[in-house]
């Protein structure tokens, strides 16, 4: 657990956010790719089987062109460390001194990392993860080997995570199993604040009492098809949010020839696309600005969305392409969030155990294992989250094939 | 000018008679009519800037609205029920203009609406109010008057949901079938979010001032505003709805002439 960060002084100008240098190769952006999932892996040689640091376009001992990125084990010697007490970059000047090292990994090759506090002097083993820095690069961090947990005992920990600790954070709709479960996790976690947003406050839900008697737990009126009541909430505390989860959504579950018109959608897409959109514009100005606002900034935006949104489930066709929507916006929110070291977090889920799903056979997703990989996903500050089996394999087999996954879809969508 | 109309006027400017407004703003916040979530949905009132005075507009303010033809204060058509699906002009842009200008029966049952939320206006009580204020004329509007719109801004005690469904006052069937068979009334309006009361989907027929109302040929207001302020008998509504192509309903700016 950290210590609670001091409090700003109110009258000092806030500190602008920087990110560290951000141009990478096209090939070097493969470590980001595997970053942006929690992953460490490396190139490896198809034909010769040898394991490369940095990237590069062919292997640097037989020059083959097949390389695959291979998950690494992590374990590794420090062979060599160094801090830095002068950087010519921005970014860096503000967070010196910085400690970097040399490690040799058990797959072979010598890779730069940032090293944790912790880490002693080499030689020592040590256990070297990829995590995304502020600018969303992917970039090494070596750990001590007996460390267990995550980084959060050392000071650079923010630089590398997302942490709800401390923070203050907004979930959109608090009435949902899913929205319950986190705002009952992010309190566990030490979350200072969580606002919970509800629509439609005539209508009572289970568990409302509990909710709403959490210390940490503030109600506050969000629908999200109301430009001015979104405006209204962005304004009243947009300027405090830390962390924003999007888990508001509209969930029928109908395909084309299933329904009829077009009302249904339009109010999926009310909710689920332009929905993000309003929250977007009502709260990404506020955040940016904060993106490095003392020990508790704004840190990060999470969309849950759902694994429909890789790929069309028919039976849930329209649904699928309000998230598919979503997703494509949620790019560009990332894209506009990433010079102020906002990171936005996309969930995908497979089916959650909710009444949407009702007739679904299992597996379907906890909603409380949701919150919880939601939660952890932000102190390990992954961008592209997977929780469950169900989403990991369709992830695989997306990233094999989507057009035969496409074709899969639409069987299992006749034979449901 | 017509010596009927500059009386009128004349009497509007002189205070001698009273425009009294029996419509609720409309809002985001507005309580909507909410059905099962797997059926079709009332869509409620929604406002998005079009400019205000800035880059999209530099010298105009404007927004683009959406909403229900069955949202805030509203008007129901005979073409909202099944019962008055094949009735001739019964939808909103072809019932007749002389309709939309009528007397009104206020009866208030304020008392025992407080006392019961599933308070149902019956036949007797009718004639009770009645013998008190006479007939009521063929053609006019009955409001059952609740003091319901006092809940409008808390959203909560409006709808008054519980596990079971709303809980709000109505007409009981027979009090229905009272005034459409045997006073020819003109519609009936409410307060509350529905003609009918919040249990009525329990009725025997369900929702009976829809399914006789409309099957008649009469109308529906809903959402009324300020019904404390008309005479039991006295007032005289001004009904336009917008003339929407088949409009099944539409909200609308009830105006209500009562004498000072």
């Amino acid at each position: 657990m950290r210590a609670r960060p001091r409090l700003k002084n109110p009258i000092l100008r806030t500190r602008q956010p920087l990110t560290p240098p951000m141009p990478r190769s096209r090939t070097a952006l493969g470590l980001t790719a595997q970053a942006a999932e929690g992953r460490f892996s490396l190139q490896r040689c198809e034909s010769c089987g040898q394991v490369q640091y940095p990237p590069a376009d062919s292997c640097r001992a037989c020059l083959s062109e097949e390389l695959l990125w291979t998950p690494m084990s992590g374990r590794g010697e420090l062979l060599a460390h160094t801090t830095l007490h002068h950087s010519n970059d921005p970014f860096y000047r503000e967070r010196l001194p910085w400690r970097l090292g040399l490690t040799r990994l058990a797959e072979g090759p010598v890779v730069v990392a940032h090293l944790h506090r912790d880490c002693p002097p080499p030689p020592a083993a040590a256990r070297v993860t990829a995590k995304l820095d502020k600018a969303g690069r992917g970039v090494l961090v070596a750990l001590p080997a007996d460390e267990l947990g995550d980084m959060s005992t050392d000071p650079r920990h923010g630089e590398f995570s997302c942490d709800p600790e401390h923070r203050k954070v907004l979930v959109t709709d608090g009435k949902s199993r899913v929205g319950q479960a986190l705002v009952r996790e992010l309190a566990a976690a030490g979350a200072a604040v969580v606002w919970v947003g509800q629509a439609e406050p005539w209508k009572k839900y289970a568990g409302q009492d509990a909710i709403e008697k959490l210390d940490q737990a503030t109600v506050v009126p969000l629908d999200l098809t109301d430009e001015r009541g979104v405006k209204r909430i962005g304004a009243e505390i947009g300027g405090r949010v830390d962390i924003l989860i999007n888990n508001a959504e509209l969930h029928r579950t109908q395909g084309i020839a299933g329904s009829a018109g077009a009302e249904l959608a339009r109010r999926e897409m009310e909710v689920n696309y332009l929905g993000l959109l309003r929250l977007a514009q009502a709260f990404g100005p506020a955040m940016r600005a904060r993106g490095a606002d003392g020990g508790a900034s704004a840190t990060a935006w999470v969309n849950v969305l759902s694994v429909y949104a890789l790929s069309n489930y028919p039976p849930q066709g329209t649904y699928s392409a309000s998230k598919a929507a979503a997703l494509s916006l949620s790019q560009c929110l990332r894209a506009e969030m990433q010079d102020a070291g906002i990171r936005v977090v996309n969930v995908f889920p497979g089916p959650i155990d909710e009444e949407w799903n009702q007739t679904l056979p299992p597996p379907k997703l906890a909603p409380e294992r949701l919150a919880r990989d939601i939660v952890q996903g932000l102190r390990d500050g992954v961008e592209d989250l997977f929780p469950g089996d169900v989403a990991k394999e369709w992830l695989e087999r997306w990233k094999d094939n989507p057009k035969v996954l496409e074709r899969e879809l639409a069987l299992e969508s006749h034979t449901a | 000018m017509n010596g009927l109309l500059q009386d009128l006027l004349a009497g509007i400017a002189a205070d001698k008679l009273r425009v009294v407004d029996l419509t609720h703003t409309l809002s985001a916040s507005f309580p909507q009519l909410s059905l099962p979530p797997e059926m079709g949905q009332a869509l409620p009132y929604r406002s998005e800037e079009i400019s205000r005075y800035d880059g999209r507009g530099p010298a105009w303010y404007w927004n683009n609205f959406t909403l229900c033809e069955h949202t805030g204060t509203h008007f129901d058509a005979p073409i909202h029920w099944v019962s008055g699906r094949e009735l001739p002009n019964n939808s909103v842009d072809t019932i007749p203009p002389e309709h939309m200008i009528a007397p009104a029966c206020v009866v208030d049952c304020t008392a025992d609406a407080e006392r019961d939320a599933d308070f149902l206006l019956t036949r007797e009580r009718l004639e009770e109010w009645e013998a008190e204020h006479g007939r009521i004329p063929a053609g006019a509007w009955v409001l059952m008057r609740t003091g319901w719109a006092r809940r409008v801004n808390d959203p909560v005690a409006f709808q008054n949901y519980d596990e079971i469904g709303q809980h709000t006052p109505g007409p009981s069937v027979d009090g229905v079938r009272f005034l459409v068979d045997e006073r020819d009334v003109l519609g009936f309006g409410t307060e509350t979010i529905g003609t009918d009361s919040g249990q009525a989907q329990r009725l025997n027929p369900p929702y009976p001032c829809h399914y006789y109302m409309h099957g008649a040929g009469k109308y529906g207001l809903q959402c009324l505003n300020n019904l404390d302020r008309l005479p039991p008998t006295g007032a005289v509504l001004f009904t336009a709805p917008l003339k929407l192509e088949e409009g099944s309903g539409s909200p609308l700016r009830v105006l209500a002439l009562i004498p000072a």
